[in-house]
């Protein structure tokens, strides 16, 4: 059974690539182990480590270790923005995140996103890419088109929400739209209290369901079409293929675009912004991340954004480590577990 | 993971980058641009939009016309880029001299950091002009750092035609007044107030206005310092506030709107005629102006003081206050502070009024050719006492808790109490 694993690393590749902490470390190390084998010198193989990992060593170390390093040195300050830490708090700051009730709220919303983007999107996701990998017609711009949305920066989708669900007493297009076809009945302020939350999984879905789909086709064919061929001929039919080749076969890639997923909802921050700003507090949206930004930024209590920024980076860690543990790991071994 | 060389590496790498983030934070010379006779002045506002932006090119022009040797590189932000790009700036190396300066506790922070110049001995002449009490908020300790360029009273700026059209004959001017206003226009199918909930200081500033009327002049002026809000004026004022919303005079769906974008913006609702009346600062003509189709100041619109409260201790006519400022940083070439003297001159004041604009030196009052800004600025002359936004004068920490939290106040969540304890709560972390 190696196609599996294949499939998995093809399908784990762009994910290193943007650089997800602990998997893009992993990934380097394991190229030269495998290349070494021929005699080399020492000497040679160190240099080639050096120049392979270095400078995703300096990236990474600079741009992710070195600045929670520092954010939590400052958490440990009372700190207006200006001028040296000097009115240090010891961990003051760090109990008051774990005090404050609105933290917990923001919490609670990423926990609620991060559960229902999987129970939402894996499904859905997976019934569009079984479709897409049958041929047809007009298939290969179908893929584009799903894809579209997650190609288009949150930025620019939140404005173009923002516009359609409508603002304030004046309503979007969408409310228009309903008004126009008779269903007036069923206008609603969609970004007021109560909706706001499933308004922002709705959009979340639409925005990464292309994104899912692209990485179970991706997986699907490195499934050998020989199996589905053998089952047909043993007369399964075909929601029983996918049921039980295509599915389990599938796995790697279902695992690993959870991680993603999860992590995503975890730090989802641009489109609550966008499009609720600071009403995200009023409106049940907040995160964890909106939370850093007002209680630190806005508030210019930059000590204990700081604070918050460090809290949210473990509660990541540790779901992000608990996952590779315990799921990821018969996916991933050899290339992250090796040498340790 | 097999040499031993790695940690060391990674070790290095970490302490390396650690450095560099240290070094730059810790980097505040600021090259003072002063070589031989010619001296480079760097100048950083918001007002980056027309008519504004061309007047003060002419100026900056003019200036150097006039003074041999003496460049000003101006440079032009949106106002949120400008805040968050001012606090990094001003402890790096590339400091502006002259910077917007919106005064209050984030001018303190600034001040005990050692970034503003103290131009106290300077700028006498300009205090007595501009008034020492509107320029209180440029003040820290009894000294001066900066001073407002521009300054304008609060008030409720209202729509004549809809007034009319509801049978409201006299504007309010005690909040039973108000509150049968609200009423007539809610008959009449109208809208009674727009409010940019979503920003929330718009909705601050209604808790600002019912607190100047319950609160004495002195416990107002006692609490910028002390930022104790037990005096019990502070919870009357919420729980006023509070029984004023039950009356529902907001427009739907307040809290996504925002105060100033576009046309659903409470400023944009009020330009279209869809609401009444609404509660905000002296920059509103021109952000109503630019709202309409025509972008010019409609003529419908009006204003008046925010209503007196019987049984409040604070003065009928104090009004809510505020304004820009500028500020000199402390490695700034002397010619930083003689600009900004240029900047309050007669002359310039007055060209920059009639730019629509309200100046802080009320000689140049006679510019103003907006007849709505005329009708302000002299109801303005019965004010005695002014106070300075809160979420400016009570600093950036205690200013967001009393704006989020009044947010929270007219939507229900929280009681006249627990508005007051929140108060109390960020205060203490200040």
């Amino acid at each position: 059974m190696s196609h599996p694993s294949t499939g998995g690393s093809r399908v784990a590749a762009p994910p290193q690539r943007e650089g997800h902490g602990p998997a893009s470390g992993g990934d380097a190390s394991a190229l030269p182990a495998g290349s070494g084998r021929r005699g080399r010198t020492a000497w040679r193989q160190r240099f080639e480590i050096t120049v392979l990992t270095g400078p995703a060593l300096i990236v990474f170390l600079g741009f992710v270790i070195a600045p929670v390093i520092v954010a939590a040195y400052c958490g440990f300050f009372n700190w207006n923005g200006y001028g040296p830490l000097v009115k240090s708090v010891g961990f003051d700051n760090y109990i008051a995140v774990l005090k404050d009730k609105n933290f917990y709220e923001a919490l609670g919303h990423n926990i609620f996103i991060v559960v229902m983007s999987l129970l939402c999107q894996g499904p859905l996701a997976l019934l569009v890419a079984l479709l897409l990998n049958k041929k047809m017609k007009g298939r290969s711009a179908l893929r584009v088109l799903l894809f579209v949305p997650y190609v288009i920066s949150e930025a620019i989708i939140g404005v173009g929400w923002r516009l359609i669900l409508g603002t304030g007493q004046t309503g979007g297009a969408l409310n228009a739209l309903l008004d126009n076809i008779g269903l007036g009945w069923l206008q609603h302020y969609w970004l007021d209290n109560g909706s706001a939350i499933w308004v922002l999984l709705g959009i979340c879905t639409w925005k990464y369901l292309g994104y899912a789909i692209i990485l179970f086709l991706a997986g699907m064919q490195g499934i050998p079409e020989e199996l589905s061929e053998a089952a047909a001929i043993d007369g399964a039919s075909y929601w029983k293929t996918q049921w039980h080749i295509t599915l389990p076969l599938l796995g790697p890639t279902l695992r690993i675009w959870a991680f993603l997923s999860i992590i995503g909802s975890l730090q989802l921050f641009d489109l609550v912004y966008v499009i609720w700003g600071k009403a995200a507090q009023f409106t049940g949206v907040s995160t964890m991340a909106s939370y850093m930004v007002q209680s630190g930024r806005d508030m210019g209590r930059w000590g204990y954004g700081n604070a918050v920024a460090v809290v949210m980076f473990l509660i990541s860690l540790v779901i992000a480590l608990a996952y590779q543990r315990f799921v990821l790991r018969r996916d991933t071994e050899g290339s992250l577990t090796e040498g340790r | 993971m097999k040499s031993k060389k790695m940690p060391r590496i990674a070790i290095a790498l970490v302490a390396a980058a650690t450095a560099a983030t240290a070094l730059a934070a810790c980097g505040n010379n600021n090259d003072d641009g002063t070589s031989g006779d010619t001296a480079t002045l760097t100048w950083w506002h918001n007002m980056n939009t027309d008519p504004g932006l061309s007047y003060w090119q002419g100026v900056v022009a003019d200036y150097e016309a006039a003074h041999d040797g003496v460049k000003i590189d101006m440079q032009v932000y949106q106002s949120e880029d400008l805040r968050n790009k001012l606090k990094t700036a001003l402890q790096s190396a590339d400091a502006p001299d002259l910077f917007q300066q919106w005064g209050g506790g984030e001018l303190r922070d600034q001040v005990e950091a050692g970034f503003v110049k103290d131009i106290t001995s300077d700028v006498a002449a300009e205090l007595a002009v501009i008034g020492s009490g509107n320029a209180a908020g440029w003040q820290v300790d009894g000294k001066t750092y900066g001073l407002p360029f521009t300054l304008g009273i609060e008030g409720i700026y209202y729509n004549k035609d809809l007034f009319e059209q509801a049978g409201i004959t006299a504007v309010p001017t005690t909040l039973p007044e108000l509150d049968a206003a609200i009423a007539k226009l809610k008959e009449a199918g109208i809208t009674p107030i727009s409010l940019g909930g979503q920003d929330s200081w718009p909705a601050g500033h209604w808790y600002y206005n019912f607190a100047l009327r319950e609160c004495s002049t002195a416990t107002m002026t006692e609490t910028g310092g002390s930022l104790d809000f037990s005096d019990p004026c502070w919870e009357k004022a919420a729980s006023d506030l509070k029984a004023f919303a039950e009356t529902e005079p907001f427009n739907d769906g307040w809290i996504t709107t925002s105060a100033q974008q576009g046309a659903g913006s409470s400023a944009g609702m009020l330009a279209n005629t869809q609401v009444a009346m609404e509660l905000t600062g002296i920059w509103e003509s021109g952000v109503v102006g630019s709202l309409t189709p025509d972008q010019k100041v409609p003529e419908f619109l009006g204003w008046f003081p925010f209503p007196s409260i019987s049984g409040g201790k604070g003065d009928p006519t104090a009004a809510m206050a505020g304004g820009d400022g500028f500020s000199c940083h402390t490695q700034a070439p002397p010619e930083c502070v003689d600009f900004l003297k240029y900047i309050l001159s007669d002359a310039v004041q007055e060209g920059y009024a009639a730019t629509g604009s309200v100046p802080s030196n009320p000689n140049a009052y006679t510019g103003l050719t907006e007849p709505l800004l005329q009708d302000i600025t002299d109801q303005a002359k019965s004010v005695k006492f002014t106070q300075l936004w809160m979420d400016v004068a009570f600093g950036n920490n205690v200013g967001t808790a009393i704006n989020t939290s009044t947010v929270a106040l007219l939507q229900g969540q929280l009681s006249a109490a627990d508005f007051v304890k929140a108060l109390q709560d960020a205060a203490a972390t200040a």
